[in-house]
């Protein structure tokens, strides 16, 4: 459900050549404009210091947003029914914490078994938040916010004062956040891979397209039938399960993990995914413009920090962004509807 | 039978048109006895017993808690926020939500900072903290009112840009040197009680609110636009106005609560107040402010203020790790909104039985309550 930027056309013009009509679509996809402020971020930033678009830099920030990403594409699918889950800060911290002291603790464990683990914790806690939601009726912002603070609060309870050290984890659950194939982080290509699936079931499944109907109109949803409780359950299923699999990651990139892994990481999520294009209120956006949205993020952070400009600025910028970027989505749509109605009243004539 | 369930989801919070919308034919009314218990079953009643109950567990667990002395620390922990928790409830009553009070709170702690350790005078440094809170406001409201955006979006920036203006303002550094007539303020009590300034400050803020939201046409507005913002314009509200006049009146307490913030701690560092703005809107939710606009009182602030202070307190007090009272925060936040819910539910399953009984059992279930989230 991308939503197109249709330029008025002419009446009576002739209908332009194939070429022209390429560029247009292209530029009628709504990701195009943050991709363009990402090329053209980077392009700037590279001029400047060279050092930014060393292999080892990129790796680091290729590694970091796509554990961002991740946690975008969970919150884009809660998002885009027109709710939101405030809780994917304190799932992947609890998952991180559990997942950090299995992999120190129980050495033999194969890696997969500690993915799985994430994956259940997190999962049950999204599982929690899809009932409360679905089945108690209740708004998602207050359901998550509670969860929020209960989920923390069991994670201080369990972690106390106590921590992870990295010294602690057998060696190769370390290195799965810096393997590379090819020059590009493992992880990088696994979570581009699972983006592409999500962009995919959220496009093309019958699912999937439901979502955006609920989100678009949850009355009209419901009138058409649309099973509305197993569909949101299901997404808050989702965000929670893939914040589980983001807290193993963040476990293995960070290493030192204790009771405040993750805090305040939502409203951070829920930035990114604005940025990216999705509508805070439902209905429209995709998984790629959210997942290139916290992309721009990191690399923004990560600019700065190469051009040595202190990193009391990072949050100011990325703040201001996300105000231009909701600021240019909505002209962006306030002309789109002005154009659609162009459009149908000449149709109409 | 019907009519007391009527009650509690009439009054209370969560409820109301959003979730019971699509309620076929006239509602039962209150008939018989059960109409007279309708007052009793008001929200900010539930809150009194809960302040109650807090009270005698806390006092329960330990001695201390019913002292004056303890009284104080109480207060002087929920000063601010209960501050903020006034026009966040305007605000959310309206239908919109501020969540970049935090970091109004820490960019004007920040600029009492820079500006104090630049020898500025003091009364100086607050003309000029009270006017960047206002202008934090105004961002916030124009964006919403005039460009027309969602204030959950813009408020999530202004979080992030507020804060950031806070780090670039103050950097690492941390300035500590407060003149001791204003640090005394935040750590003493005033004269002949037993109450810190901040917690005076918010009982007179408290009483102003409650006659400007209850008595006057402005405050009535507010819950009108909340009701049905469309509406209310149609009626000749000045919507965009009396919103954006709302979040002026949140930065400018947030500033405030920002240099009590300050004083209390006597210091201004980049991180103060980092946090608090998800527990001004759980302290407002948990006073039966409706989530969805329309609903809510100040007395439920005050009460919900009391049980939440309370709570952290008599948690503190039995040693219970201090970082993990968000468990009972949380559990109280989602108490609030089930126990309306939960009241519909059973209403629903009366009425389904009722019908059961009444017509054939083809009838489509089409009056399932209706979620609006």
């Amino acid at each position: 459900m991308t939503a197109t930027l249709a330029p008025p056309r002419e009446p009576g013009s002739p209908a332009s050549a194939s070429s022209r009509r390429l560029a247009e679509r292209v530029f009628r996809v709504r990701e195009f404009g943050i991709v363009a402020v990402l090329i053209v971020f980077v392009a700037i930033t590279a001029a400047i210091q060279p050092r930014f678009l060393s292999i080892t830099n990129i790796q680091f920030v290729l590694v970091d947003a796509t554990i961002f990403a991740l946690l975008a594409l969970g919150e884009t699918i809660v998002v885009i029914s027109r709710n939101v889950d405030l809780s994917v800060g304190s799932v992947l911290g609890i998952s991180a914490f559990l997942t950090a002291q299995l992999a120190s603790q129980a050495h033999g464990l194969p890696l997969p078994l500690v993915f799985l683990a994430g994956l259940g914790i997190g999962l049950g806690f999204g599982a929690i938040n899809g009932l409360l939601v679905s089945l108690g009726r209740v708004p998602s912002l207050v359901v998550t916010l509670a969860t929020l603070y209960i989920i923390r609060g069991l994670d201080v309870l369990i972690v106390g004062g106590s921590q992870v050290v990295p010294s602690s984890y057998y060696p190769s659950f370390l290195t799965i956040s810096k393997a590379t194939v090819g020059g590009i982080p493992d992880l990088a290509i696994v979570v581009a891979v699972v983006i592409a699936a999500g962009a995919y079931c959220l496009r093309s499944f019958r699912s999937g397209r439901e979502l955006y109907a609920i989100g678009s109109n949850p009355d009209a949803a419901r009138l058409a039938g649309i099973p509305m409780g197993r569909r949101i359950f299901t997404a808050f299923a989702l965000s929670g399960a893939i914040a589980g699999v983001a807290g193993v990651l963040w476990a293995s990139r960070y290493g030192t993990v204790d009771s405040t892994a993750g805090a305040s990481y939502e409203l951070q999520v829920i930035a990114a995914v604005v940025v990216g294009g999705v509508a805070i209120f439902g209905g429209s956006g995709s998984v790629v413009g959210a997942a290139i949205g916290a992309l721009l993020l990191q690399t923004i952070n990560s600019a700065l920090y190469v051009l040595g400009v202190s990193p009391d600025w990072d949050q100011a910028i990325a703040g201001f962004l996300l105000l231009v970027a909701i600021v240019l989505d909505r002209f962006i749509s306030l002309r789109l509807t002005v154009s659609l109605r162009r459009r149908s009243a000449r149709r109409g004539q | 039978m019907d009519s007391d369930l009527n009650a509690m989801a009439g009054n209370a919070a969560m409820t109301p048109e959003h979730i019971a919308g699509e309620e076929p034919g006239p509602s039962p009314g209150a008939s018989g006895g059960w109409g007279r218990l309708r007052p009793a079953m008001r929200w900010e009643s539930g809150l009194v017993v809960v302040v109650i109950v807090i009270a005698i567990m806390g006092s329960a667990l330990s001695p201390e808690f019913l002292t004056a002395n303890n009284f104080f620390n109480l207060g002087l922990n929920t000063g601010e926020i209960a501050i903020m928790a006034l026009p966040m409830a305007l605000i959310i009553i309206c239908g919109e939500i501020d969540l970049s009070v935090e970091s109004t709170l820490g960019m004007s702690s920040a600029l009492l900072g820079v500006l104090w350790a630049d020898h500025w005078p003091m009364l100086a440094i607050f003309a000029v903290v009270a006017v960047v809170g206002v202008l934090a406001g105004a961002v916030n409201g124009l964006l919403v009112t005039r460009v027309g955006l969602p204030s959950l979006a813009v408020t999530i920036g202004t979080l992030a840009l507020y804060r950031g203006i806070a780090l670039i303002l103050l950097g690492p550094r941390t300035v500590a040197n407060f003149p001791a007539f204003y640090t005394n303020a935040g750590t003493t009590a005033i004269p002949h009680t037993d109450l810190p300034w901040s917690i005076g400050i918010f009982i007179v803020l408290a009483v102003i609110f409650a006659i400007v939201l209850h008595t006057t046409p402005f405050g009535r507005s507010i819950y009108a636009m909340g009701d049905n913002a469309e509406a209310a314009t149609f009626a000749g509200l000045r919507v965009k106005r009396v919103k954006t006049s709302l979040f002026v009146i949140s930065g400018l307490a947030s500033a405030l609560a920002g240099v009590l913030y300050t004083f209390r701690l006597n210091t201004a560092v980049q991180d103060n107040g980092t946090g608090l703005s998800l527990d001004v809107v759980a302290i407002v939710l948990l006073a039966g402010v409706s989530i969805f606009g329309g609903k809510g009182s100040i007395g439920g602030v005050f009460l919900a203020v009391l049980a939440f202070a309370g709570l952290q307190n008599a948690l503190l007090l039995t040693n219970f790790n201090q970082e993990a009272t968000g468990l009972v925060t949380g559990g109280l936040l989602l108490i609030s909104v089930f126990v309306p819910n939960a009241a519909m539910f059973v209403r629903y399953l009366r009425q389904a039985a009722r019908r059961a009984t009444r017509r054939p059992p083809s009838e489509p279930a089409l009056s399932l309550p209706r979620k609006d989230t």
